[in-house]
């Protein structure tokens, strides 16, 4: 009864149609716009680990472009000294992963509430941004990889095959490995989120005192979601940092940070698709607005996110999944999680 | 199983329980009577720890859960369900059935509480607040022994309920309390239903134990007048 689009079957296709636009892309776009392209699925993952902590988690986090930052600092910093790249692609999991656990310690376990949260997430990642930029002269290096300061690190080496450094990932490559990994990531969200603990995290957003008085630790799974979260964004940083050859504290700039609350929104909160497709269609309307002179790019964009706010606050993806199931006249027939907008 | 010494809690600065002192038996079954606002909400939400206790002590099971967290108390074996009933509403029932069991080792209890409410087994698939307000109050009682607590507090479980439901309830918890030894602190207003159930009845007034009758008494005219005084 249950098995709508959100179901097995909707899991099963979904995967189908990603891995057949992964292949069908690089035939019909061209090459120019295939980078383009690659960098929208990078930052999708982003979009996906924001769509997680905060459509699912509850957790208003304005800084989880400093996850992706520092995962795509670490990728450089470790690539350059290690060579292989094995070890640095764990380690753009791992150390965004464990900063967050940390952060989210301090102020989960503080109790700190919603828009304080925003607000601290939000300065750690602009002082990132401070200190990073701190790094210009030469006794800013680890190992063999100077920090450089605002200009960042030019010429990040590629993923290469584990444990073989000649085998490089070509840009061709860069995109199919994004694709998958965007792939997984979303597939992998969808099996959690229908687990127990995925269950036990929703049920948290949904009523926080009420899963205490059942017995269960709010703080524990709230920081869980957001160290899990943290990992998803370190790992778009890593292939950022593939995707430009080169990674600045740019990441961590104000703009950075709202673009991705912006993909979120303008997607739907409360699903995993409506980040992904938040994040497309932005970015693509952002690179033609870019490309034309007549109109200013921000204004458009600013018009667009203050319009969907107040025309589509649920955003799209939830919208139209109203409309689907209004129309089959199944009232009952919610999604495991019910889109809502997370104030 | 549940000792209460001196309890004192409020909200913020302003006190509402004044030395609140009880002791309870494993299934026992305490009624506790009083108008509104005098407190019974507020002493229920201090034993789940929903409210700290400014001053008292609260011993459950031989240990002190005074300053334990909620979910800590919960997983000790305390049941809570509050006015209101507090279903998730986005969740299926069976959904809010799971939350309820989730912290206990063993086998599940679900089956068991579906087989004591069969109401519930048509309705798996809806998400809480598709529910009418008796079949909610079911669910959060079945989610509550869900998680086979040994001492469940009941705020008001026949507030707003049509009469069919309340002696379902009544029936279902006469059986459990029985069955597996379950303590339940009863807040009510419907005096037959704690005549029903209750082994005694303490009456709250301005936050603290005034008298404490037996259920008998409850049929004295004089006695409700003057505890309750209508
Ligand atoms: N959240 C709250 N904040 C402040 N005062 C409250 C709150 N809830 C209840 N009170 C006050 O505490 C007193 C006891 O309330 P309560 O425990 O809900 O009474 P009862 O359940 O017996 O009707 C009342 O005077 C009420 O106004
Ligand atoms: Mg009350």
């Amino acid at each position: 009864m249950t098995a709508n689009w959100q179901g097995n079957g909707g899991l099963v296709a979904a995967t189908v149609l990603g891995l057949v636009l992964l292949l069908a892309l690089p035939q019909i776009v061209d090459p120019v716009m295939m980078i383009e392209l690659t960098s929208y699925v990078i930052m999708a993952i982003l979009a996906l680990s924001l769509g997680l902590i905060w459509g699912y988690g509850g957790i208003l986090c304005f800084g989880q472009s400093a996850f992706f930052g520092i995962g795509a600092y670490a990728y450089a910093i470790a690539v350059i000294n290690f060579g292989d790249s094995t070890i640095p692609l764990l380690l753009s999991i791992i150390v965004p992963g464990l900063f967050a656990a940390l952060l989210g310690y301090f102020l989960f376990y503080a109790r700190i509430t919603d828009v304080y949260f925003g607000v601290i997430t939000l300065t750690v990642t602009l002082i990132l941004y401070k200190v990073m930029g701190a790094t210009s002269g030469s006794q800013y290096v680890i190992g063999a990889a100077p920090l450089g300061g605002y200009n960042g690190i030019p010429a990040v080496p590629p993923l290469n095959f584990p444990g073989r450094p000649e085998l490089a990932l070509s840009f061709d490559g860069l995109f199919y490995l994004s694709g998958v990994t965007l792939l997984a990531v979303y597939v992998g969200l969808r099996l959690m989120l229908k687990s127990r603990f995925g269950q036990v995290v929703v049920a948290i957003r949904e009523n926080e005192r009420r899963a205490e008085l059942l017995g269960y630790d709010a703080r524990f799974y709230k920081l869980a979601t957001f160290a899990i979260g943290g990992a998803i964004a370190g790992l778009a940083g890593c292939l950022f940092a593939n995707w430009g050859m080169f990674i600045s504290p740019d990441v961590f700039g104000l703009a950075q940070s709202a673009q991705v609350i912006i993909w979120v929104i303008v997607g739907g909160t409360g699903t995993l698709l409506g980040p992904i497709v938040g994040c497309f269609a932005i970015q693509w309307i952002a690179t033609k607005l870019g490309a034309q002179q007549l109109l200013n790019a921000n204004l458009v964009l600013g018009t667009i996110l203050i319009g969907f706010v107040l025309l589509v606050p649920k955003g799209v993806v939830p919208t139209i999944g109203d409309a689907l199931r209004r129309l089959k006249f199944c009232p009952y027939v919610a999604p495991l999680v019910e889109q809502r907008r997370v104030p | 199983m549940i000792e209460v010494k001196n309890l004192h809690s409020g909200y913020g600065r302003i006190p509402i329980l004044h030395g609140i002192n009880f002791t309870m038996k494993p299934g026992e079954v305490v009624g506790i009577l009083g108008h509104n606002g005098m407190g019974k909400t507020t002493l229920l939400r201090t034993l789940v720890g929903q409210i700290k206790t400014t001053q008292g002590r609260i011993e459950f099971d031989g240990r002190d859960v005074t300053f334990a967290s909620p979910s800590e108390r919960a997983r000790a074996g305390i049941g809570y369900v509050p006015q209101g009933r507090d279903i998730f509403p986005l969740l299926s029932v069976m959904e809010n059935l799971k939350m309820g069991e989730i912290m206990r080792g063993g086998e599940s209890a679900i089956p068991e509480m579906l087989g004591h409410f069969p109401v519930l087994k048509d309705l798996l698939e809806r998400p809480g607040r598709g529910l009418s307000g008796g079949q909610q109050q079911i669910l959060a009682l079945a989610r509550c022994l869900a998680g086979r607590p040994k001492l469940i507090l009941l705020d008001e479980p026949t507030e707003g309920i049509q009469p069919s439901i309340v002696d379902l309830i009544a029936e279902k918890l006469g059986e459990l309390k029985a069955s597996l030894g379950l303590g339940i602190i009863l807040v009510e207003q419907d005096i037959r239903f704690i005549r029903q159930l209750a082994d005694r009845v303490l009456i709250i007034q301005k936050g603290a134990f005034v008298a404490e009758i037996s259920p008998d008494q409850l049929y004295d005219r004089e006695v409700v007048d003057a505890h309750l005084g209508i």
